[in-house]
């Protein structure tokens, strides 16, 4: 009955600690307070520089003040890949044309999707624009940022499909760097949520 | 007497007819099992390029909603999900080079099941086609998965 009470007052405590501001998105990821300041440091992704579909370097500067959507996928995935992007590019079409929202895919296959094949790709999705950017990058860099940085699993896996074991995440990323939510791309109600939660984002960074 | 006749003649013209009624509906009791089981199997195996509607994606897959190219392709239908597809190929006048995966795992019924639903879905409309059939098909895939 007495453990019972404490487990419950810390659920309260926990959900408590869970609570947010009314129409703040949470942040995600490990967090320190800096030697000397009082202030939470938030993780944040680092910097990076990879090639984009036209064979440009692409680094964190593009994204500056920016929210963005990142995943990572490769164009031979035929399991969770199509309809990770049909979903990812329905958010593209609700924000097509506005400055502060940019989608950014990573191929996790350094062998075959150079940046010609990431653009034949994009092409015949039909989102070849500066606003979603397809990139490649040696192996080592894109796991590493995958799952250290994005929080996102990624494997080679010569007994899956096609090869890779990957999972579905679009991970939204604010105008301060940090992870503000994760979204089973896969799952049209979950990209829903996360078209509102962009919204919510752009007006948060209003103010 | 009369209304042991009339009784008899009832129960023989109802049993007559209801063999007659349940012959006949047999293929369509048959094609409503295929189609449910069919529609499960589209979910998980075609819908993620297919699209929920048919519709495909973008260029990368081409639309299921050409009834006159999946009637032209009706006995190739069987080896395009068995065995894949690559190569240029024509939908609604549209051109797609891409690559379709094989589903070698599928049985012969479970073949005939996704042609009966694809067929039989999206505006199309081309009524049943048993698993014999695909058995048939089966036999004269072309070597490559190319058509
Ligand atoms: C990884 C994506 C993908 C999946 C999954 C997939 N397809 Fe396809 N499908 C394609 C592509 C790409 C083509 C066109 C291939 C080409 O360009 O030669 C195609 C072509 C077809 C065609 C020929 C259409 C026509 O009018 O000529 C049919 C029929 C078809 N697919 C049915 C299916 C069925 C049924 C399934 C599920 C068992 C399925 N596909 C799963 C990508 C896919």
């Amino acid at each position: 009955m007495r453990f019972s009470n404490l487990f419950f007052a810390m659920m309260v405590l926990f959900a408590c600690a869970a609570c947010r501001q009314p129409g703040k998105l949470p942040i995600y990821g490990p967090r320190d307070v800096a030697p000397g300041q009082t202030d939470t440091v938030y993780k944040t992704i680092p910097p990076f520089s990879f090639l984009n579909q036209d064979s440009v370097p692409l680094t964190q500067d593009a994204f500056k003040g920016k929210v963005y959507v990142a995943d990572f996928f490769f164009t031979s995935c035929s399991s969770i890949c199509p309809v990770m992007h049909r979903n990812m590019k329905t958010l593209y079409d609700a924000y097509k044309g506005n400055p502060d929202v940019l989608f950014l895919s990573h191929t996790i296959d350094e062998k075959y999707d150079k940046p010609s094949r990431l653009k034949k790709y994009a092409q015949k999705l039909g989102v070849d624009e500066k606003q979603w950017q397809f990139v490649w990058g040696p192996k080592k860099d894109v796991y590493s940022i995958a799952e250290k940085d994005y929080l996102v699993a990624v494997q080679e896996d010569s007994t899956a499909r096609d090869g890779f074991v990957h999972q579905g995440w679009l991970v939204l990323i604010d105008p301060d760097k940090r992870i503000r939510g994760a979204y089973d791309g896969t799952l049209p109600e979950q990209t829903g949520k996360l078209k509102k939660d962009i919204a919510t984002l752009l007006a948060e960074y209003k103010k | 007497m009369r209304l042991r006749n009339l009784t008899l003649c009832i129960i023989t013209v109802a049993t007559i007819l209801g063999m007659f009624l349940s012959c006949q509906s047999q293929e369509e009791l048959d094609m409503r099992n295929y189609l449910s089981n069919g529609r499960s199997l589209y979910e998980v195996k075609c819908r993620n390029c297919h699209g929920e509607q048919g519709e495909g994606l973008g260029e990368l897959a081409p639309p299921l909603t050409d009834s006159l190219s999946l009637k032209k392709k009706k006995k190739q239908l069987s080896c395009i999900i068995k065995n894949g597809l690559e190569g240029e190929i024509q939908v609604h006048g549209k051109v797609y080079n891409e690559k379709m995966p094989a589903f070698t795992e599928l049985t012969d019924m479970e073949v005939a099941q996704l042609i009966v639903y694809i067929t039989n879905s999206f505006g199309n409309s081309q009524g049943h086609y048993p698993y014999n059939r695909v058995t048939e098909d089966l036999k004269n895939c072309p070597s490559s998965a190319q058509l």
